[in-house]
């Protein structure tokens, strides 16, 4: 497609006899190299940004076999979160009652308002410990971070429960700021109960 | 015309040079979202690998030193009576991925790395806790990077189901290990919660 202008050397300006030197342009055209350039420009473009890997840090703590090294929490900031199939998270705040009364359904849209307002409860129920704010102090983190140091979030995912789940609502919690949480093995009770209320409800929700 | 023709082409060069092509994966993970944002380390780490139908890989990541890779297989070998030939034990550096149980060790590296992609792997078995192999992996690994730091990637399917990840974990556990990164996709933080407000604020760590 390059081509070549030829000079206009067609006039014999200076006689016979005379030879002139054929007269050749050095412009290429490069069109179709700019094409190509573009071309390869879109498609690293492309490819460059595509994916891009993240990580999530996750850090477990050590099996504690011994009752007295395990810690301890306050039963009225508990949030426990179970993750069913389909999709499908089963809670109770508190301890589970023995009649199951307190077991109660929800979904992954519906957890982030169930944690705000659990978290809003347990932070109106703070009584001012001068002893944790003064450390926070000399830590230079907000006192506020105190207010919110009993909630704590159990998460129980149950066997039917997808990796996916594990890693939204691990998420969940950094997206709600909750600062204690932990992943515990689910109890056979919760999970049978688990069993229960999906017999009772249709399947094909 | 040929300014703007020199800053494509040095855009282009950009690019290309830029580019990380990934690697070829036995299979195709389709990773969960998330919304923390922190690069993947690419040295000094193993990568377990979980896909949709709960099938475990065990992958070393060392670009710039090969040696560990003749560390780990070795050790594997030794500890298991493999009884590998050298040279099924240098196939082990191109092998993407090991998906087998050891008795399966043998016949995987005995394949040419680029015919290996077409070896149905079974997985690593990990679900028995009395015979949860990834133990033995990870040690290996453990005492081939001693004394280097050594991330623990996790890149599980978001169709896999939460059992084998907890048997991975436990394997982890097994060696003392506690901390782990989970390989995730960039995910947007949702408008109006806390950890948005956080952002907004500028806060540039927003682990804690």
């Amino acid at each position: 497609m390059a081509s070549i202008e030829e000079g206009g050397d067609s006039g014999h300006k200076k006689g016979p006899g005379v030879k002139k030197a054929k007269k050749l342009s050095t412009r290429v055209d490069m069109t179709p190299m700019v094409d190509l350039g573009f071309l390869l420009i879109t498609f690293f473009v492309f490819t460059a940004t595509m994916s891009t890997p993240t990580t999530l840090d996750l850090n477990m703590p050590k099996d504690v076999k011994d009752v007295k090294e395990q810690t301890e929490v306050k039963e009225s900031s508990v949030l426990s979160l179970m993750l069913g199939k389909n999709d499908i998270i089963y809670y109770y705040e508190g301890k589970l009652l023995e009649d199951g009364s307190n077991f109660k359904t929800t979904t992954f849209k519906g957890v982030r308002d169930l944690i705000i307002n659990k978290k809003k409860e347990v932070i109106s129920r703070y009584v001012r410990d001068p002893e944790c704010e003064a450390k926070a102090k000399s830590e230079g983190k907000p006192i506020s971070n105190c207010a919110d140091k009993d909630f704590v979030v159990i998460i129980k995912p149950s066997p039917e429960a997808t990796y996916k789940n594990t890693v939204d609502i691990l998420d969940e919690m950094t997206i709600n700021q909750v600062r204690t949480y932990a992943m515990v093995k689910i109890f056979d009770q919760e999970f049978e109960l688990i069993k229960v209320t999906e017999g009772a409800t249709p399947a094909n929700k | 015309m040929t300014p703007f023709v020199d800053i494509a082409f040095l855009i282009l060069s950009f690019f290309i040079m830029a580019t990380k092509f990934k690697p070829p994966e036995p299979v195709e993970i389709k990773t969960p979202g998330s919304v923390l944002s922190q690069k993947l380390p690419e040295n000094n780490a193993v990568m377990i690998t979980i896909d949709s139908s709960n099938k475990v890989y065990f992958t070393v990541m060392s670009e710039k030193d090969k040696t560990k890779f003749d560390a780990i297989i070795n050790g594997i070998n030794t500890s298991q009576n493999l009884g590998l030939t050298p040279a099924e034990i240098a196939n082990f550096k191109q092998t993407f991925a090991v998906g087998v149980p050891f008795a399966g060790l043998k016949q995987l590296l005995g394949t040419d790395a680029k015919e290996q992609a077409k070896l149905k792997q079974p997985g690593i078995p990990v679900l028995d806790t009395l015979n949860n192999q990834l133990v033995y992996w990870i040690q290996q690994a453990k005492a081939a990077f001693a004394g280097e730091k050594l991330n623990y990637l996790i890149k599980g399917d978001g169709a896999s189901k939460y059992p084998t990840f907890e048997a991975v974990i436990s394997a982890l556990k097994k060696n003392e290990e506690f901390k782990y990164n989970l390989v995730t996709s960039l995910d947007d933080i949702p408008v109006g919660t806390e950890l948005y407000k956080r952002e907004a604020a500028g806060e540039k760590d927003l682990k804690k």
